[in-house]
């Protein structure tokens, strides 16, 4: 049992009162971080990277991990209390968490989340110490090709999200995909879709941008008008029984939260993908199998629980590609890799072999940040839930500066804060419509992946489409996304012919 | 009630201002002292989060926080949007803004030929420091027995035109042009696969979807210990290089000629027209950063070549390179 | 909402008519050996927004949506006024960042809102007005390093820089 000796030394690291204390301030700074709309990991992980000077190599990492972990959890508060994703990876907790804190079931939203992200880190924690090497192989074994399949793979899972409006659902994604383009064509190195030449959108089309104009701004017009002006948002209660109930009803989530898990950190370990259509592909899983895929949307808890588990599964997940080819797969991991390089360390292959301490010590600190992110987390719920009881004239300015704040942080720039208010204010106008703003939100993220994917196939292959089918895993993901893609098509045919 | 609400609008207005105003005749300091940032100072980086741009702009700033070289902080903020063309017009839009300074690479030259309605002269730019200059080397993958350059040559041609892929990070990026280099060097064409990030061309490598790439010495780095990739030869001069890249061979030394070299610049810039006191401040930071053994101990590490540089003679620097480099983008028929 | 509906429809057709033209502005066809040009992606996505749309007011002559036949309207009079005064506020305190800075804007947009659409207590709004530029300037400026817009209000901001940095 090499493995479980290593391990050990690695607890033996990740326990000293330094590396311990370095865990449970990291994970609450974390949590808030990434508690505030617009502001994730990446923020935290950057901003402190220099503090890490401080300390020895080992505590340095173990800290961001800490807060990246931290961050992942608090991720998915703005997503159920306001409703606005503080990052894309959380962008899949809104749908059923968002109904949930309208309901009045706030708290049990937020245990299950906090609980689905223990269940997905720990299992990811323990896939990756048991299988880390190997899986390296499958990350290399995955190029474009595999990378476009992957992409269509998540689109399909996400059709079935939008409204019963299927040209509004399409716009919807259409329009997302449009903006995701703006900025810089990677293959000619031209800039792109420019509008009225204004260099703010050099950057493209930022999602949080969206994401917070949509679901900030746009959320609290709509519930002014909705809760007529002065109405609480959530009326939730939280009581050490309340939250053993909660914990108690989630153990019939249990196969959902297994299947986020696994499936995130597969979908994570994968160099380009990162946890975002990990989340996405949970959710919509979760969904496709549930026997009541109708209230998905309207505040199922399983629909907290598949995103959640599957992102903090990710976010383990990857941290294998950055250890092991020192390739990051999600922002908040190339920033730890620049740390892990001014640390004096090489990521590669021989990171595991030449510097096990360090290895180790990072993987036992997981565990551990992982149960005290958990219990930081609980402890806090009743804050947040006071947080929510505010009369809506005061927690909507709040909210609204938040978002501005927020939104300015990730570019420094006001023309960002301009294009949120439009999107926020359009995007009202829209939903009172019935565009459903989801597919859009989630197609700005999924949308440069899956255009830089297939060019790079195309031009690999001479501009030969077959090279999606002809390799064994793309063709196997390809063949899987587009019956997937098909059956929501079906579903609706056959509910018209009923109708008729 | 509504007179009295402005009225106590304004109590509340003149409250902050008093504060406010009381705080700063208090502090504001004497006048003979050297420049000094009065608060915290924009390190623009011309590049996305996680490149090598954005990893020593971050290594920089960490340097001067662990040793408090400044005053004040600076804070990296990414503005990588159009190969740094977002960078460069904030630059331009900022002259004689002391509290802004700029990590550049090669996009400094590439990006306002090719996008020349952005009107940026790089000229212009204070120039502070030049802080390394990175190279390339040609690399393959080490299960493919190509030893030496010739073999590899040979290997190109025998797969025939624009069947071999050659990984970079986009047309007009630098690889991009050390790639055409090749071509006209050797006479063959190669198929050029944008991807993300230096990182990531290295992986793509290793995960055989290509057949070559030109990298920086510290993407391959950890690849190349592993015995997964294999350098054949070095686009710097001959004996630039030291540690363990200097055993590396040079196209030079190999007989290709002394125009095979090409280097990636590190340098720092600010914006045009900031004092001369304030770009003294600058020049002695990164003096002293650049002096700092954490800088030294990098540089050899990932093959980086020191080469310090500053004021006037960064500026004829880059404006010869900004020739040079319409040459290549000319010939590549990236402009015309 | 009919109306509503169409003039939606109508003003989303255009924009993704702007959004061909463009992303026309790079190769838009398929390029040999290569695969689609850089303007291919936008193009032929816009393409399919005008078609998206095209089916929306195809519906709503037909009269087979549920909205194109809603008689309700759009927006009430009570909800007009709502939807001006919170996005307009807005609007104001975004513009007003480029001259007074956030914490300039902040306390102004707190205590316009809680005073004036939600009339709290005075010294609720004024504890708020006061603590929430506070804790943003702690929060982001000291602990996290980030420089919030300050427009004209700058200077004001160095003496704070010298005590807390």
């Amino acid at each position: 049992m090499e493995i479980f000796d290593l391990l050990m030394g690695g607890f033996a690291i990740a326990l000293q009162p330094l590396n311990l204390g370095l865990i449970v301030f990291g994970c609450a700074v974390g949590l808030f971080i990434g508690a505030m709309p617009g502001l994730g990991s990446v923020n935290g992980v950057a901003i402190l990277l220099p503090m890490t000077f401080l300390v020895p190599p080992t505590s340095a990492i173990i800290f961001l991990g800490a807060i990246y972990y931290g961050a992942m959890y608090g991720g998915a508060i703005s997503s159920i209390m306001l409703g606005i994703p503080g990052a894309s990876t959380a962008v899949a907790t809104t749908f059923d968490g968002r109904p949930m804190a309208l309901q009045g079931k706030a708290d049990f939203a937020l245990v299950a989340a906090a609980t689905a992200s223990f269940v997905g880190g720990s299992i990811s924690i323990v896939l990756f110490t048991l299988f880390a090497p190997p899986l390296a192989d499958v990350a290399l074994a995955f190029g474009p090709p595999e990378e476009f399949a992957l992409m269509i793979l998540a689109f399909a899972t996400f059709i079935g999200l939008g409204g019963d409006d299927i040209p509004k659902t399409f716009f919807s994604i259409f329009i997302g995909l449009v903006f995701s383009a703006v900025g810089l064509d990677i293959v000619s190195g031209q800039p792109r879709l420019i509008f009225f030449e204004l260099p703010g959108f050099f950057h493209g089309v930022n999602f949080l941008v969206l994401a917070i104009g949509i679901y900030g701004i746009g959320e609290i017009l709509w519930t002014m008008e909705v809760s007529k002006g002065n109405v609480v948002v959530s009326q939730a209660n939280v009581t050490i029984r309340g939250i053993g109930k909660s914990l108690r009803a989630l153990l019939k989530t249990t196969k959902t939260m297994l299947m986020g898990s696994f499936l995130g950190y597969f979908v994570g370990i994968l160099p380009a993908a990162g946890a975002t259509p990990g989340s996405l592909m949970a959710y919509g899983i979760a969904k496709a199998t549930s026997k009541d895929s109708d209230s998905f949307g309207k505040g199922n808890v399983e629909g907290v629980v598949a995103p959640e588990a599957a992102n903090n599964a990710a976010s383990t997940g990857s941290m294998l590609p950055m250890l092991t080819l020192g390739i990051p797969g999600s922002p908040t991991t190339a920033i730890l890799l620049g740390g892990m390089v001014i640390w004096g360390l090489e990521p590669g292959p021989l990171l595991f072999v030449e510097h096990k301490e360090f290895v180790w010590g990072l993987i036992a600190s997981l565990y551990a940040a992982n149960l005290f992110a958990l219990l930081i987390n609980i402890a806090f719920i009743p804050m947040f839930i006071w947080v929510l009881k505010m009369p809506f004239t005061i927690l909507a300015p709040i909210i609204f500066i938040l978002c501005i704040v927020g939104g300015y942080a990730p570019t420094n720039s006001m023309h960002d804060i301009w294009l949120m208010f439009i999107f926020g204010v359009v995007g009202y106008l829209m939903r009172k419509l019935d565009y459903p703003m989801a597919p859009a939100v989630l197609a700005i993220v999924l949308g440069p992946l899956a255009e830089r994917s297939m060019r790079q196939s195309l031009i690999g292959s001479h501009g030969d489409m077959m090279t999606f089918f002809e390799r064994p895993i793309s063709g196997t993901i390809m063949v899987l996304g587009i019956v997937l893609l098909l059956l929501p098509l079906v579903k609706i045919v056959r509910r018209r012919e009923a109708a008729t | 009630m509504k007179s009295i609400n402005v009225g106590k609008l304004a109590l509340i207005g003149a409250a902050f201002g008093l504060a406010f105003g009381g705080a700063v005749t208090a502090i504001s300091g004497d006048a003979n002292a050297q420049w000094q940032p009065r608060k915290p100072v924009e390190f623009v980086i011309m590049a996305g989060q996680g490149g090598g741009a954005d990893r020593l702009a971050r290594f920089i700033q960490s340097i001067i926080e662990k040793h408090k070289m400044s005053p004040k902080p600076l804070v990296p903020i990414n503005k990588g949007g159009g190969s740094g063309a977002e960078a460069l017009s904030y630059l331009k839009s900022k002259p004689g803004d002391p509290h802004i300074i700029m990590a550049t690479l090669n996009s400094l030259y590439t990006t306002p030929l090719r996008q020349p309605g952005l009107g940026v002269d790089i000229a212009t730019f204070t120039p502070i420091a030049r802080m390394a200059e990175d190279t390339f080397q040609l690399w393959v993958h080490s299960d493919t027995g190509i030893k030496t350059v010739d073999e590899y040559v040979k290997a190109v041609k025998k797969a025939g035109a624009r069947n071999w892929k050659m990984g970079g990070t986009g047309k007009g990026q630098e690889d991009s042009l050390v790639t055409a280099m090749l071509e006209k060097k050797f006479g063959f064409k190669v198929t050029y696969i944008p991807y993300k990030g230096g990182g990531k061309v290295a992986k793509e490598l290793i995960g055989k979807h290509i057949d070559s790439t030109v990298n920086n010495p510290s993407e391959q780095a950890g690849f190349w210990d592993a015995g997964k990739s294999r350098p054949l030869a070095s686009f710097t001069p001959k004996g630039k290089l030291k540690g363990k890249f200097g055993g590396i061979p040079t196209f030079e030394e190999l007989g290709y000629g002394s125009d095979m070299v090409y280097y990636m610049q590190r340098s720092v810039v600010a914006p045009a027209n900031i004092g001369k006191d304030v770009q003294k401040f600058y020049v002695d930071l990164f003096q002293k950063v650049y002096q700092s053994a954490e800088w030294q101990g990098y540089l050899s590490k990932k093959g980086l070549i020191p080469g310090w540089l500053t004021g006037q003679a960064l500026t004829d620097y880059f404006i010869a390179e900004r020739a040079a480099h319409k040459k290549l983008l000319k010939a590549s028929g990236e402009i015309k | 909402m009919r109306v509503a509906e169409l003039v939606m429809a109508l003003a989303m057709a255009v924009f993704s008519l702007y959004l061909m033209w463009k992303s026309a502005e790079l190769p838009i066809g398929w390029i040999p050996e290569e695969g689609p040009g850089g303007g291919a992606f936008p193009f032929w996505l816009s393409v399919g927004m005008l078609v998206c749309c095209v089916v929306i007011v195809i519906r709503w002559f037909r009269r087979t949506s549920p909205l194109s036949r809603s008689t309700e309207p759009y927006m009430d009079a009570r909800t007009v006024r709502i939807f001006a005064l919170a996005a307009g506020s807005l609007f104001v305190m975004v513009a007003s960042i480029h001259l007074i800075g956030v914490y300039g804007a902040i306390p102004l947009f707190l205590i316009f809102y809680m005073r004036y659409m939600g009339s709290h207590p005075w010294r609720l709004t004024g504890v708020l007005a006061v603590a929430m530029p506070v804790v943003t300037f702690f929060f982001f400026e000291i602990a996290l390093k980030i420089s919030l817009p300050k427009g004209k209000t700058e200077p004001l901001f160095y003496p704070l820089y010298d005590m807390f940095l």
